[in-house]
C-alpha cells in the first residue's frame, strides 16, 4: 500500500508514478482579503500558513481578518446590495454568475492541483468531482436568477440582503460554490469564509472574480479562523448565516442567532447507514461501501460510516471488502493512482486515530489495509471494525475519517430501526436488486438523501441536506433557493 | 324527571384516551365575564411526556396512511364539527365570546379544516421535483412530516388558533402534542372529543391544559419532539428558541390573525416537511435509444 504499489495475496502491482504537474499553477506568498474587489491586508497584520496536509510543506501565508475586518466585508456587501445588485436587472445578475462558471472552467485544471494540494484529496477526485460540480454548480443556478417566479409560483419573493456563509475544509470550493450561486442568484450579496487549513482555491475564486468583472462588493472573501467566523455570525448587519460544518459549532452558531431576527441554514455532520441486502449485486456493493466511506478519506459529512449487511451475506462481502481495500492505492494526492490522499490537517488526524483506540478499547475488531504510511505528512490507514455494538462510540459518533463500523441485521424492520436510531439523518445508502424493497427503504429511512444502488453522489440541481441534528434547509435544486429568498405575502 | 344540569369534567387528551393529569392538579381560568370555566387539568412535565411517547408510537403509521387517507380523515373532522355547532357557540360563548363572534369563530374553523382537508394528497406535487441530473441515474425530491410537532396554541382564541397549527400539521403526517390557550382551554377539549370520533388514529393529536410558562420550556428542551410552533411568546420566545436547538428543532413563530381567513396556506404545511432526495442509477449499457 505504500506509495504507487499495492499488493494483494497473488500479485504485486506497481505503478509507476503519474504525478500532476503543478508548473502551470501560481500561488502567492501572500493573501490579503478579498473585499470589494480589492486586496486588503488585515487590520490585525496577523498572517497564518496554510501547509499542504501530504507533506506539511507550507504553501502560503493566509491574512487572519478580526472584526473590523468583517465590518469592512460587510459594509462593502451592504453597499454592494443596496446600490448595484438590487437594482440590476435579474437577467444581468443571471449573466455574471454564467461569467463566473464559464471562466472558473478556463481555470478547471489550475483550482484542482491546488485543491489538492491543499487539502491532501486526491488529484483525481479535485480533476473529476470537487472542481467540475462547483463550476456546475455556478451554470446551474445562474440560470435560476431571472426565473424565481417559477421557482414559487403564486408567491411573491425578495432577496434577503447581506448572507455571511462559513465553510469547511472537507470540499473547499464546492462549499464555496453551493453558498455563493444560490444566493447570488437569489439576489443577494456575500461575505463568505472558508476554512482556515483551505482558503487557497476560494482566494483564486477571489482572483476570477474580479477578473470576470463581478461588481465590486458583491461577493467578498474574508479568511481566519473560528474567531473570524464568530465575528461574521454577530455582526449586525447581517441578514442570514449560512453554515457548513460540525453540529457542535452549528448549535452554538444556531444559539448565536437567537433574538436576532437573522435567518439561518445549517448543514451539518452525520452518521449516514449503507444498508447492504443479501439480494443485492455485491461487487457493485462493495464498491459502494468503499467510495461511500473512502472517498476523500472519509471527509464526507454524509459518508456511509455505518455499514450494516444482512447476516447471510456478511461473511462474503466482509471478505470481497477487505480483498478491495487491499488495492487502494494511498499515497501523494498528485499522484493520479491514488486513492486515498493524506488526512486534512493534524489535529483531525488526531481525532481520527483517537477514536480508532476508543474503537479498540471497546472490543471491536480492527482491519486495516498494509503497509507503510509516507514519513511526512497526516495519512491513515483506510480502518474497518467489525464486532461494534449498536451502542458503542464508534457507531455513534462523527469520525470524519476513513474509519467504517460494520453491524449485521436479519429483517428489514430490525435494520430501519437500527439505521434510524441516531441523532443524525443525512444521509443513507441501500443496495439491493429489488424495486420495492428499495422504495420501502427509502420512505422510512429518517434522511434527507437516500442513494439506492449508488452513493456519494452529488449534482447542482439535486437538493441536499438533512434531517433532525444534520441541521435544517437544502443547498442544490430548485428547492435550494428557498434558503437564500423570502416569501412576500 | 329533573332539570339540574350535568356538569361536564374537562380532561385531557393523550394517546386517544381521556385522563386526568396525573399531577392531579388544577386551574381555574376565568372567563371574560369573570366566571370560573371549571377545575381544569393543570398538565405537568410527565403528561407531556407521555403525550409525546403517545405521539412517536402514533408517527409511523400515520404517516404510512396514504395521502388520500388523511384527505378523508381530516374531512371527517369537519363533519362532526360541523354536527357539534350548538355545542361549541355555547362553549366559545361561556369563554367570552359574542354570538356573533363565536359564530364567525366556528364558520371560519369549518372552511378551514375543509381547506386543509384537500391539501393532504396535493401539496406533495406541488412541492416535489424531480431533478435532471448530469449522469445516468433517476433522481427525485419529495416531502416527508417532520415527526412530532410541540405546538403551542394561540392564547387569545378560544379555538380557531389551535386549529389553525394543527390542521396543517396533521395535513402534512405529523403528529402534534398541543398545549391549549391557557385561559380559553375548554372548547380545546371538546375539540379533542371532535377527533376522538373522527378516525383519527390514537395518539395523532394530543391536547394538554395548563400553563404556557411550565409547559412550553419542557416541550422545547424534550429530545423527541421534531419541531415547535407557536403564536408570539413573548418574553420566553428567547429561553424557548434557545432550549430547541439542544436537537436542533425546527422552530416557527407566526404572527398571523387566525381570525382571518386568509391566515391559511401552503406554508403552514411545508414548513413542517422535510425534503428527501432519492437517487437510483439509470441502466445505460445497451446504447439503443427511444428512437423509432
Amino acid at each position: 500500500m505504500e506509495n504507487k504499489k499495492n499488493t494483494s495475496e497473488a500479485h504485486e502491482w506497481v505503478y509507476s508514478p503519474s504525478l500532476e504537474s503543478t508548473s502551470h499553477i501560481e500561488i502567492k506568498g501572500k493573501y490579503e482579503l478579498f473585499i470589494n474587489n480589492e486586496w486588503v491586508a488585515p487590520t490585525s497584520n496577523k498572517y497564518f500558513d496554510t501547509i499542504n496536509p501530504a507533506d506539511e510543506k507550507v504553501l502560503s501565508k493566509i491574512a487572519w481578518a478580526n472584526e473590523q475586518d468583517v465590518d469592512k466585508a460587510v459594509k462593502a456587501a451592504r453597499k454592494a446590495y443596496d446600490e448595484v445588485w438590487s437594482k440590476i436587472s435579474a437577467m444581468d445578475r443571471s449573466k455574471y454568475i454564467f461569467r463566473l462558471a464559464r471562466m472558473m472552467q478556463e481555470k478547471a485544471r489550475e483550482l484542482a492541483v491546488i485543491e489538492t494540494l491543499d487539502a491532501g484529496k486526491p488529484m483525481r477526485e479535485s480533476r473529476d468531482v470537487d472542481i467540475p460540480l462547483a463550476c456546475n454548480h455556478f451554470f446551474y443556478y445562474a440560470g435560476w436568477a431571472d426565473k424565481l417566479e417559477y421557482a414559487f409560483p403564486n408567491q411573491k419573493t425578495e432577496a434577503l440582503g447581506v448572507v455571511g456563509q462559513i465553510i469547511p475544509w472537507n470540499f473547499p470550493l464546492m462549499m464555496a460554490a453551493w453558498k455563493i450561486a444560490p444566493a447570488l442568484a437569489a439576489g443577494n450579496t456575500v461575505v463568505l469564509k472558508p476554512a482556515e487549513t483551505t482558503s487557497l482555491t476560494a482566494l483564486k475564486l477571489a482572483e476570477i472574480i474580479k477578473e470576470a468583472g463581478i461588481p465590486p462588493g458583491v461577493i467578498n472573501i474574508i479568511t481566519g479562523h473560528g474567531d473570524t467566523g464568530e465575528a461574521i455570525v454577530k455582526h449586525p448587519d447581517i441578514n442570514k448565516i449560512a453554515f457548513t460544518g460540525s453540529t457542535q459549532v452549528g448549535k452554538a452558531i444556531q444559539k448565536a442567532l437567537v433574538g436576532t431576527g437573522k435567518r439561518s441554514t445549517l448543514e451539518l455532520g452525520g452518521k449516514s447507514a449503507n444498508i447492504i441486502f443479501d439480494d443485492a449485486p455485491i461487487d457493485q456493493a462493495v464498491e459502494g461501501i468503499v467510495n461511500g466511506i473512502f472517498f476523500n478519506q472519509g471527509h464526507v459529512c454524509c459518508a456511509g460510516s455505518r455499514l450494516y449487511v444482512q447476516e447471510n451475506i456478511a461473511e462474503k462481502v466482509v471478505e470481497k471488502l477487505k480483498h478491495r481495500m487491499k488495492s487502494l492505492i494511498l499515497g501523494n494526492p498528485l499522484d493520479k493512482n491514488t486513492d486515498i490522499g493524506a488526512i486534512n490537517s493534524k489535529e483531525q488526524l488526531q481525532t481520527i486515530e483517537k477514536y480508532i483506540q476508543i474503537g479498540i478499547q471497546e472490543g471491536a475488531e480492527l482491519f486495516q489495509c498494509e503497509g507503510t504510511l509516507p514519513a511526512t505528512g497526516f495519512y491513515c490507514k483506510p480502518s474497518i471494525f467489525t464486532n461494534v455494538s449498536q451502542s458503542s462510540v464508534l457507531s455513534q459518533e462523527e469520525i470524519f475519517g476513513p474509519v467504517l463500523t460494520i453491524q449485521t441485521f436479519r429483517t428489514i424492520d430490525e435494520v430501519i430501526q437500527k439505521a434510524n436510531n441516531s441523532p443524525y439523518g443525512l444521509a443513507a445508502g441501500v443496495w439491493t436488486d429489488k424495486g420495492s424493497k428499495i422504495f420501502n427503504l427509502t420512505s422510512k429511512l429518517k434522511a434527507g438523501v437516500v442513494w439506492a444502488n449508488t452513493y456519494n453522489k452529488f449534482d447542482p440541481a439535486s437538493p441536499f441536506g438533512g434531517y433532525k441534528e444534520s441541521g435544517f434547509g437544502r443547498e442544490g435544486g430548485m428547492h435550494g433557493l428557498g434558503a437564500y429568498l423570502k416569501i412576500i405575502k | 324527571m329533573s332539570n339540574l344540569e350535568v356538569l361536564k369534567t374537562y380532561k385531557l387528551y393523550i394517546g386517544g384516551a381521556f385522563p386526568r393529569t396525573e399531577s392531579g392538579r388544577f386551574y381555574n381560568p376565568i372567563s371574560k365575564q369573570g366566571e370560573v370555566l371549571g377545575n381544569i387539568c393543570l398538565s405537568s412535565r410527565k403528561d407531556l411526556r407521555n403525550a409525546v411517547v403517545a405521539a412517536r408510537k402514533a408517527q409511523g403509521p400515520w404517516e404510512e396512511r396514504s395521502a388520500f387517507n388523511r384527505s378523508q380523515i381530516l374531512y371527517r373532522i369537519a363533519e362532526l364539527f360541523s354536527d357539534r355547532k350548538e355545542i361549541f357557540l355555547k362553549e366559545f360563548q361561556k369563554q367570552g365570546s359574542s354570538l356573533e363572534a363565536a359564530t364567525i369563530e366556528f364558520s371560519t374553523i369549518l372552511d378551514r379544516m375543509v381547506y386543509y382537508a384537500g391539501w393532504c394528497d396535493k401539496y406533495n406535487q406541488v412541492l416535489s421535483s424531480v431533478n435532471p441530473v448530469n449522469s445516468s441515474h433517476f433522481n427525485f425530491s419529495t416531502c416527508e412530516p417532520m415527526g412530532i410537532v410541540a405546538l403551542i396554541a394561540p392564547p387569545s382564541t378560544a379555538l380557531i388558533g389551535l386549529v389553525s397549527l394543527i390542521l396543517p400539521a396533521l395535513a402534512g403526517g405529523n403528529t402534534v402534542v398541543a398545549l391549549a390557550s391557557e385561559n380559553l382551554p375548554i372548547s380545546a377539549i371538546s375539540f379533542a372529543e371532535v377527533l376522538n370520533d373522527s378516525d383519527v388514529p390514537a395518539g395523532v393529536v394530543n391536547i394538554l391544559t395548563g400553563k404556557q410558562e411550565e409547559i412550553a420550556p419542557i416541550m422545547a428542551s424534550h429530545m423527541d419532539i421534531n419541531a415547535f410552533i407557536s403564536s408570539d411568546l413573548g418574553s420566553i420566545e428567547n429561553p424557548i428558541a434557545i432550549a430547541c436547538i439542544d436537537n436542533l428543532k425546527r422552530k416557527f413563530t407566526y404572527f398571523e390573525d387566525f381570525n382571518l381567513p386568509e391566515s391559511q396556506g401552503l406554508n403552514f404545511i411545508s414548513d413542517l416537511q422535510e425534503i428527501k432526495t432519492t437517487w437510483h442509477p439509470i441502466e445505460n449499457i445497451g446504447g439503443s435509444t427511444s428512437t423509432y
